[in-house]
């Protein structure tokens, strides 16, 4: 299992309604079904993870997360999970937006672009290649590299509270100094 | 793999139940019986758990899989579908293909004889509605000891069956697989059905309906109505690239007969259709397309209170160049059951075929039917 679907588990409670939003082969809905009996839906975009979706047993949408949540109510979901995908995203804000439109609760995974061997790579004037963010600058899906500070700047804009926080570097949880020690960051957030 | 020769080894036949327990339908008139043609493939297993029902579009008929005999060179109109280690596999599944009725392939309707008058009904048999046919289905199911459907399938005007099988008979059914389908149809869309019944109506051979009794037959009129539905079945890039501007002789002939190959290609369909169909099922049929809408109830509701009594989970599919039934009346139905929490998985799959994509072999289509069907228990 990916190291922050743990995490991302740990705080789900049973029974809870849960969307998992670029859900992959649904690996985490699967556990969360399986696991805390969780009520869940996942939204992918391509093809072949709708079909690793389906048969993995998952409620899978195909759709396009750049253009929003339509289909999904407001306030129908306990939580609302982006993990990894948030800087593969154009329209950061309005994900954002969108999550705590539909859900109570929002999970997010991201790579820390602040991790120190990221900086280092940067400092050393490479773009950073790492287990987190393992693509080359020319062949990356991502478009909306960020630190925990910039994160955590947007919410306080966007009026979101960050109500929990665990950062692990290769697997690992990580207490100190977290922007530079950590690789992976998971946020939990809700609406001020 | 199938090979060919195995897929013609699949000789199935139609069977015939009659009912006379009369049928009060929608529109008030009553059927005071009928009969309905149906095939099955495969093996009903011991405690009845492992059938499937396929429901039909507009033009299709109970004849979904299989050849009646070795040799054949047509198939079933969803064989590629339905059979053995295909994506509704018959190694597993009990199928039933039925006419519904109002069809012209056995089941009752406007060409049977009415036994009240010895003569064929033309227009004296009832319109009959989706919410009718579901409920003769059901009867059919009853007289075949299938309390509840493992799975109920269609595409088209056949997933409106299914989304009526899940609001009607919500114990009776586990698992809806709703295929390029609509909760209800567009105006645009009920206008294309108006221009065909048009063109079958004001056929000088139909008679009010009763061309049997004239021995004619409205020919024209139905050929016209299946080119006009034709053309909206497939895509303009699917025409493009098949047909283009290709000219059938080399060469403009300064009149009206065949220049470009699409005229060619429609008119061969229309003529194969208007030889093979019924005018008046044609009427019916699509005047229960039109009529289907399940928040049309007094007063009215929304598709998501239409829907909520369901219990199965649904799998809802569309294709990109559908634009009879885009993906966004797919989308409909889909956002419905999530306002219900209702199990839902949607997938849209590019096709370039429009709305006749349902019934290709495509092997992404194929795949998502096959990997649902894996979560089919029976």
């Amino acid at each position: 299992m990916r190291q922050d679907f743990q995490t991302i588990a740990d705080w789900i409670p049973t029974h809870a309604k849960v969307l998992d939003l670029g859900c992959g082969d649904g690996d985490l809905l699967k556990y969360l079904q399986d696991s805390r009996q969780a009520h869940a839906y996942g939204v992918e975009l391509s093809d072949e993870h709708v079909l690793a979706c389906v048969q993995n047993g998952v409620n899978v949408i195909q759709r396009d997360l750049e253009a929003g949540l339509a289909e999904f109510a407001s306030a129908s979901f306990d939580y609302v999970v982006l993990s990894q995908t948030l800087q593969a995203m154009h329209h950061t804000e309005a994900i954002l937006r969108e999550m705590l439109r539909v859900g109570h609760a929002g999970i997010v995974t991201f790579p820390n672009f602040g991790y120190w061997k990221n900086r280092l790579q940067v400092m050393r004037g490479n773009m950073p290649v790492s287990d987190d963010i393992p693509y080359q600058w020319y062949d990356t899906p991502n478009v909306h590299l960020c630190t925990m500070h910039d994160f955590e700047a947007l919410c306080e804009r966007l009026n979101i509270r960050i109500s929990e926080r665990v950062v692990m570097t290769a697997g690992k949880r990580v207490r100190f100094m977290q922007n530079l020690t950590g690789s992976l960051a998971v946020y939990r957030f809700e609406r001020r | 793999m199938q090979s060919v020769l195995a897929l013609h080894e699949n000789i199935v036949a139609a069977q015939t139940a009659h009912f006379d327990t009369p049928l009060a339908l929608k529109s008030g008139a009553v059927l005071p019986c009928y009969d309905l043609v149906y095939e099955t493939y495969g093996k009903l297993n011991a405690d009845a758990s492992n059938a499937i029902l396929v429901c039909h579009a507009l033009s299709g008929n109970h004849h979904v899989a299989g050849v009646y005999a070795a040799g054949d060179k047509k198939a079933g109109w969803w064989d590629n579908m339905v059979g053995a280690g295909k994506p509704i596999d018959t190694d597993k599944f009990f199928v039933i293909g039925v006419n519904n009725l109002g069809g012209c392939h056995g089941s009752t309707g406007p060409k049977s004889i009415n036994p009240a008058t010895g003569v064929e009904y033309g227009s004296a048999f009832p319109l009959v509605t989706v919410d009718d046919w579901v409920v003769s289905q059901a009867r059919l199911a009853d007289s075949l000891g299938i309390q509840q459907f493992a799975a109920i399938m269609g595409g088209s005007l056949g997933g409106m069956q299914v989304l009526q099988w899940s609001i009607a008979y919500p114990e009776r059914v586990r698992h809806c697989l709703v295929i390029a389908s609509a909760p209800k149809l567009t105006a645009e869309n009920i206008a294309f059905n108006d221009v065909a019944r048009q063109a079958i109506l004001t056929d000088p051979d139909f008679h009010g309906g009763d061309y049997y009794q004239h021995n004619t037959y409205p020919r024209r009129g139905l050929r016209l109505a299946r080119m006009l539905g034709h053309i909206t079945y497939l895509s303009d890039d699917v025409m493009g690239t098949k047909f283009g501007r290709t000219l059938r002789l080399g060469s403009l002939n300064y009149g009206y007969d065949v220049d470009f190959e699409i005229e060619s290609y429609l008119r061969y369909q229309g003529d194969k259709f208007a030889d093979s169909f019924d005018a008046n099922t044609y009427l019916l049929m699509t005047k229960a397309l039109d009529y289907f809408d399940p928040t049309h109830v007094t007063p009215a509701i929304s598709l998501a209170a239409a829907l909520a009594s369901a219990r199965a989970s649904f799998l809802v599919i569309s294709f990109t160049t559908d634009w009879r039934f885009a993906p966004e009346r797919s989308r409909e139905i889909v956002k419905a059951l999530l306002d219900n929490g209702q199990a839902v998985s949607y997938a849209e799959i590019v096709s370039k075929h429009g709305h006749d994509a349902f019934l290709m072999p495509d092997a992404h289509y194929h795949a998502l039917v096959r990997a649902y069907m894996k979560r089919v228990t029976t």
